[in-house]
């Protein structure tokens, strides 16, 4: 926890790649236990953005504090940084030679430094809070799409950090498939774990998030509480871009 | 056809020369062991050095870079000849002319090194980066994330051509031969020249055939086991 009493906090992040400006002067605060929905459309900098704050992209401006230490610094160690923070990608990015149990205990052993009983142990009973326990030792070919993205999320969680960071991760599953995945961050976010989630599905952001921002061409144009932001759009842009969202739904 | 059998594969000759040329041949069997040995490892680490990212590893990229550019472009018998006339006349690195198998091995491993690091940098290049990326995200560091995540994929893919590389190693070790070791074409040039019959050059080539085929067909077997374990069901 920082100074102004916030779990991460963005000040004036500025990225770009070459010429193209992909965020501009974004400000972010995200309070301990709570979740937060970025929401707009591909290409608006959501993905960009969670990655700044997992270190897989350096900023080019702007400073960020994760749990009251500043991440964007020079002498920042990315790889205990990382630790304290999971992220989940839209294709999942399981390790295909490796078995769920392997793909999940990967990170306590060699990064950790955790015996492999106790890795293992620990892997077997979060697959089994997801009900998968008995997909331990088979390969992630051989799992359907949620179950993969659940078994990414569990791999997140294995090295118990702080803060997740999901990055669209429902876009890239059939819709039968969604809800298994939702109700596996439902249950994060009610156990009280610090989240951001990059996302499409606007409901749910309604039904989780304690603050929505809506990212268009690397700005945050809007943010606020779901219902003000999804229901009540004060911005034009958003506006539209919900108008465009619920369409797509209809058809 | 019947000149050419007689020549290439006269039985009273075929059999007569089988011995010697053998004796020549377990001289390929270790040079291609020993080299094969010493290839893979190395290979390795020059195509772990290339891929190094960063602008402290500048220096370090170059040289894997220039390395495999000259030895690659090198023709072997000229390494060969380079190597045992060069290094072992002046007696550096501890060789001379009395250490002509080492001298041959070096030759082979220095020019089969670079051909099998492009093959390794291949396989590292086609690992999805989001594997990669998947890996650090998760804390680990990039040695950890080469090791245990892209390696691994890496290898696997490129078994067949790494197979390809190993055939070709097996059969250039016929080349020492310009260094004055005996092996096995040495041994059947030997052959013909005192029976005026090529049938003991028709061995020599059988013995390397028979020594590539098990190989390729080991390897097929290792391909065909992991994709029925790893892979969802036949598509």
């Amino acid at each position: 926890m920082n100074a102004n009493g916030h779990f991460v906090s963005l000040q004036g992040v500025t990225k770009r790649f070459g010429d193209l400006e992909v965020l501009h002067d974004i400000n972010l605060d995200v309070s301990e236990h709570n979740v937060v929905c970025l929401i707009g459309a591909s290409g608006s900098g959501k993905s960009t953005l969670l990655r700044c704050i997992n270190l897989l992209e350096q900023v080019d401006a702007g400073s960020i504090v994760v749990d009251g230490q500043p991440i964007t610094g020079t002498k920042v160690d990315v790889n205990q940084l990382r630790q304290k923070i999971g992220i989940v990608f839209q294709a999942y990015n399981l390790f295909p030679h490796m078995t769920v149990l392997q793909n999940v205990t990967l990170a306590p052993r060699k990064a950790l430094g955790i015996s492999r009983d106790k890795a293992e142990a620990h892997a077997r009973a979060l697959l089994r809070q997801i009900g998968l326990e008995e997909k331990s030792d088979e390969f992630p070919d051989r799992l359907s799409g949620g179950q993969q993205q659940r078994v990414a999320i569990v791999r997140a969680l294995a090295t118990g950090p702080k803060l997740m960071l999901l990055d669209e991760i429902t876009s890239a599953l059939d819709p039968q498939l969604i809800g298994e995945v939702l109700e596996l961050v439902r249950e994060l976010a009610q156990s009280g774990m610090t989240m951001i989630l990059a996302t499409h599905e606007m409901s749910f952001a309604r039904e989780v998030a304690h603050k929505v921002c809506f990212l268009d061409a690397g700005v945050i144009h809007e943010e606020g509480p779901p219902e003000q932001v999804l229901s009540a759009p004060q911005e034009e842009r958003t506006r539209e871009f919900l108008a465009r969202v619920l369409e797509g739904g209809r058809l | 056809m019947g000149p050419f059998l007689h020549e290439f594969f006269s039985p009273l000759d075929f059999l007569r020369s089988t011995p010697q040329v053998w004796s020549g041949f377990k001289l390929n069997i270790q040079l291609m062991l020993v080299a094969e040995a010493l290839v893979l490892p190395l290979a390795l680490v020059v195509a772990i050095v290339r891929g190094l990212p960063g602008r402290a590893a500048v220096p370090f990229r170059a040289a894997a870079i220039a390395y495999t550019d000259i030895f690659r472009g090198t023709p072997l018998i000229l390494v060969l000849l380079m190597v045992n006339g060069g290094f072992a006349t002046l007696n550096y690195f501890g060789l001379s002319a009395n250490t002509l198998f080492k001298n041959g091995v070096i030759a082979l491993v220095l020019v089969y090194t670079a051909y099998v690091t492009e093959v390794y940098r291949a396989g590292i290049e086609s690992v999805h980066p989001s594997q990669r990326m998947a890996a650090r995200s998760l804390g680990l560091s990039y040695m950890q994330a080469m090791r245990y995540v892209v390696l691994p994929q890496a290898i696997r893919r490129v078994i067949p051509p790494l197979l390809n590389d190993f055939v070709g190693l097996q059969k250039d070790t016929a080349l020492v031969t310009v260094i004055g070791l005996t092996e096995a074409a040495t041994q059947a040039g030997f052959y013909s020249s005192n029976f005026a019959n090529y049938a003991s050059f028709g061995v020599a080539a059988v013995f390397f055939i028979f020594l590539t085929i098990p190989l390729a067909r080991f390897t097929d077997h290792i391909i065909r086991e992991r994709e029925k374990r790893e892979r969802a069901q036949a598509v």
